[in-house]
């Protein structure tokens, strides 16, 4: 045999000792020193063990592989109870499961408007009474093959983008973007809230479907590698890609209905996060490609129910791993302040799941500024989840990197080794509930959520 | 309650214009805002009275306690907006961090090895992100547990790649010296070697010959165990026979477990290159009989090797204390001199939270300070990350034992190119009243004589 060292000028990486690199230095040998540093406390001995895993490595390139080779294609608008195991008095919701109690104010909020909207209330007491009473039930959306930004509730008669993967054959679901402002997800219930929703339902949602229909669906897995070219990251900002969406569904949407059609092109062009949604649900798609491989330390889902912060993990199926939700470093709209701020809410970390948002920063310099930094500093986020990810996107790229493939697939083993979190981009929550957005931000999810799945993997 | 047309910022800017207005003493509201529908309402919301503006225009709300703060935030507004105008011509990407896993630099940069010496419980991710990158890799660390040993070289195997150590001290791989590693010329033996010190004294002694090598690989002092298998060996032979700089092969090791000496033995049968094999023990060949058997091996003449005795006569008498660094050396040197007390500073015992005795040698000074007489030994090894000047604190160490009456007896083991220089190191002990050899064996024999006993 032959070792491919042995031939030609020697390069070395090195990790450890200074005193070893500088020798090379000496020696004039091309080398390029790791700044390496203990893993997270705690962790050495289930790292060990997890690394030492057979099944590891082989089995991570099949999930990652998977994540990386779906093919979301928005295929279809559709209600909720047509589509999803979710009967009346069920609500799902954002993150990992949560009951009442625990809830914070925008999730009660969201699930105060719900339950108005699906008229199991008159009104905000009447509902508030039935969701405490347990009248409702709730369950995580991500146990469904669904996806909700902020409290991400979804009931039976909210009408949903239906995302399939080309490749793998997986559906998922996330619900239409309501704007900015007072809106359900962030946690308003006002009158205005409700009467938006009910709008969505009966003139939105029929018309996109109708003009799907005569579309037919609509390939995201280009759409985002468009946008991410054009300033988007996919999660704080997607003016490109509403952009590119309202472009590609116009002609369709004014020949489906030409009463409502400019109607609904005015909502889609008044809210620069209309795409965020069906984002979500390639997001979601492409993720659960990876679920469920033996020995794969990826993360398949990062979301937060206001409460928890929780991951769940390709090799352990669909347990959650959580630890508190962080209040996001942000700017804030109008007189708000941090004090106003909820912690962290919403699934919409499912695009940084997938190598997007905060993982994709040096596509959106402008996102940085939300915590006070400059280009360099949306890089240099970009550059430093490559540390923690198994592999570059083949279709997503980011041209300031030389069209480098963006980060994707977190792995709980490199963020236990370098201690690095994943940089998630976020709106904020007001905490009071009926509140609504009160900011934008960057939020580091809690180390413990990464430290459990790795412990568990390691006595899997 | 300020509205001013034809001025365009984007959101998040003017968050953070609001925020710096926010945050002045004596202000209790700040919102400066495209005036959206939505940024309208949220002013009205606060108490403001909004004059007719649309999404164009820019909205400026402030309310402060007095005319004073007002007035300052006034000032602070159009600090702001002019700082807004000058970041926009600046930024740019920053230059990269450093990586922080052997896997991340393996991604970013085109290396052709790795060199791991992370303190030992750690050593095994690295490590196995080079083999998983493709890369070969010298693993310095010790305290690597035996089945990550395995589990690392089956997994070098299915990769096509070399697993060095752990607990590797020494490997030279295209004229790059890793580790610790002595400055030697190229030529055409190729070495495999599963002790470090042992590497470093039969490449040294090749060189005083005047002969080369093409590469050291250094397998670990487990490798040859039954629980290894020759894992490393077997792969390291095969490379180095398939290696066109290499016309001879020197495998050093102790002697392996029995059931591994039959597969070795099959391997060597099998290699078109000829190999000396070295087994370091007792009842073996030396270090310096296994470079002269090397040398014979390719013809070539056996010189005498370097020494600087001190003037004869000297029979001290006593007791033989060898302070050791090297290992292989220690265990080398006690066999030959047939007892006194011996002493490895390298070994786990005395490294734990200290640095290798090659580069901090305060722990084996101290012991050579309490020497009242008799005869010491010691080895000095030279080369790449050993002590820069190693005579600058051992000369004065051992002019001091020579007056308490002990003799000292040297084993430098070095080339003339090391960084060091071994002239002017073996000329700096000497002067101090050491007797120094190049080999390792001589010196022991040597330092046996001086007690009075025969080697």
């Amino acid at each position: 045999m032959t070792l491919s060292m042995l031939d030609g000028e020697p390069r070395v990486i090195t990790a450890g000792a200074a005193v070893l690199a500088e020798s090379l230095a000496g020696q004039a040998v091309p080398a390029l020193a790791v700044d390496w540093r203990p893993p997270l406390p705690g962790t050495s001995a289930a790292l060990a063990k997890v690394l030492a895993d057979p099944r590891r490595e082989r089995a991570n390139t099949t999930a990652v592989g998977r994540m990386l080779s779906a093919r979301p294609q928005l295929v279809a608008v559709r209600p909720a109870r047509e589509v999803l195991d979710l009967p009346a008095g069920t609500f799902f919701h954002a993150g990992p499961p949560i009951d009442w109690e625990r809830a914070s104010g925008p999730m009660r909020g969201a699930l105060i408007g719900a339950a108005l909207f699906e008229g199991l209330a008159a009104d905000a007491e009447e509902a508030e009474r039935l969701l405490v009473s347990g009248g409702v039930k709730l369950d995580s959306c991500h146990h469904h093959r669904t996806v909700g930004p902020m409290a991400g509730v979804v009931s039976a008669s909210m009408w949903m983008f239906e995302v399939v993967d080309g490749e793998h054959g997986g559906t998922a679901y996330c619900s239409l973007n309501e704007g900015l402002g007072k809106v359900l997800r962030y946690g308003a219930y006002g009158p205005e809230v409700v009467e938006r929703l009910r709008w969505m339902g009966e003139v939105l949602g029929p018309v996109l479907a109708a003009a799907l229909a005569l579309s037919g669906p609509i390939d995201l897995r280009s759409l985002i590698a468009q946008a991410l070219q054009m300033g988007d990251e996919l999660h704080n900002r997607n003016r490109a890609a509403t952009s590119l969406l309202a472009r590609e569904l116009a002609p369709s949407v004014v020949d489906a209905s030409p009463r409502y059609a400019a109607e609904v092109l005015r909502f889609v062009y008044g809210n620069d996060h209309f795409f965020l949604n069906a984002g979500m649900a390639a997001g979601k798609v492409s993720a659960d490609a990876a679920r469920d491989v033996p020995g794969s330390s990826l993360v398949v889902a990062m979301a937060r129910n206001g409460t928890d912060f929780g991951i769940q993990v390709s090799g352990l199926g669909n347990r959650w791993f959580t630890g508190p939700a962080g209040v996001p470093d942000g700017l804030y709209l109008g007189a708000y302040g941090p004090g106003d701020a909820n912690p962290d809410i919403g699934d919409s970390s499912i695009t940084e799941t997938c190598g997007l948002g905060g993982f994709a920063m040096a596509a959106a310099p402008a996102i940085v500024r939300f915590v006070g930094g400059d280009v360099s500093d949306a890089v240099d986020a970009t550059r430093s989840m490559y540390e923690i990810t198994l592999a570059e996107h083949p279709a997503y790229q980011i041209p300031t990197l030389g069209f480098r493939g963006t980060p994707t697939g977190v792995d709980v083993t490199l963020v236990a080794r370098t201690g690095r979190l994943p940089v998630v981009n976020t709106g904020i929550a007001g905490r009071v509930a009926g509140t609504g957005q009160v900011g934008a931000g960057l939020v580091s999810p809690p180390a413990e959520a990464f430290t459990a799945a790795l412990t568990a993997l390691a006595s899997a | 309650m300020e509205v001013r047309t034809g001025v365009y910022h984007d959101s998040v800017s003017l968050m953070r214009v609001s925020q710096a207005l926010g945050s002045r003493p004596g202000v209790t509201v700040a919102m400066v805002a495209m005036a959206t529908e939505l940024n309208v309402g949220m002013a009205r919301e606060v108490g403001f009275e909004v004059p007719a503006a649309g999404p164009s225009d820019l909205l400026v709300a402030v309310r402060a306690e007095s005319e004073e703060a007002l007035g300052g935030a006034a000032e602070e507004l159009e600090r702001q907006f002019a700082l807004l105008g000058r970041a926009a011509t600046s930024g740019g990407a920053g230059a990269e961090a450093a990586p922080r896993t052997t896997r991340a630099a393996a991604r970013a940069w085109d290396a052709t090895l790795a060199l791991v010496s992370v303190p030992g419980e750690h050593a095994f991710a690295e490590a196995m992100d080079a083999v998983e990158a493709g890369l070969s890799v010298m693993i310095f660390s010790d305290n690597v547990s035996l089945e990550h040993e395995i589990l690392l070289k089956e997994r070098a195997a299915e990769h096509g790649v070399l697993v060095m150590g752990p607990d590797c001290g020494t490997a030279v791989v295209g004229g790059a010296g890793l580790g610790f590693a002595n400055v030697l010329r190229p030529g055409p033996v190729g070495v495999v070697a599963a002790s470090g010190t042992g590497a470093q004294q039969v490449t040294c002694l090749l060189d005083h010959a005047g002969t080369g090598v093409s590469h050291v690989l250094g397998v670990g002092g487990r490798d040859l165990s039954a629980a290894v298998g020759a894992r490393s060996t077997l792969v390291a032979l095969r490379a180095l026979d398939a290696d066109p700089a290499t016309e001879l092969i020197v495998l050093i090791s102790k002697p392996p477990a029995p059931e591994v000496a039959a597969t070795v033995r099959r391997a060597v049968e099998d290699l078109s290159t000829p190999v000396v094999t070295a087994l370091l023990g007792p009842g073996q060949d030396d270090l310096t009989a296994a470079a002269e058997k090397a040398l014979g091996a390719l013809g070539r003449p056996v010189p005498e090797w370097p020494s600087w005795p001190m003037p004869a006569g000297e029979r001290p008498g006593g007791p033989l204390c060898g302070l050791y660094s090297g290992g292989t050396l220690c265990a080398e040197a006690e066999i030959i001199a047939g007892g006194g007390s011996f002493t490895d500073f390298g070994d786990d015992e005395y490294t734990r939270g200290r640095a290798h005795p090659m580069i901090d040698p305060s722990t084996r000074l101290a012991a050579l300070g309490e020497v009242a007489g008799g005869v010491v030994l010691l080895d000095v090894v030279l080369g790449h990350a050993a002590d820069p000047d190693p005579s600058a604190r051992l000369a004065p160490a051992v002019r001091r034992a020579r007056e308490r009456g002990a003799a000292v007896v040297v084993a430098l083991v070095g080339t003339d190119t090391d960084p060091q220089g071994l002239g002017r190191q073996a000329q700096a002990l000497h002067e101090a009243g050491a007797s120094v050899f190049v080999s390792n064996a001589a010196a022991a024999r040597h330092a046996a004589s001086l007690t009075g006993g025969t080697p």
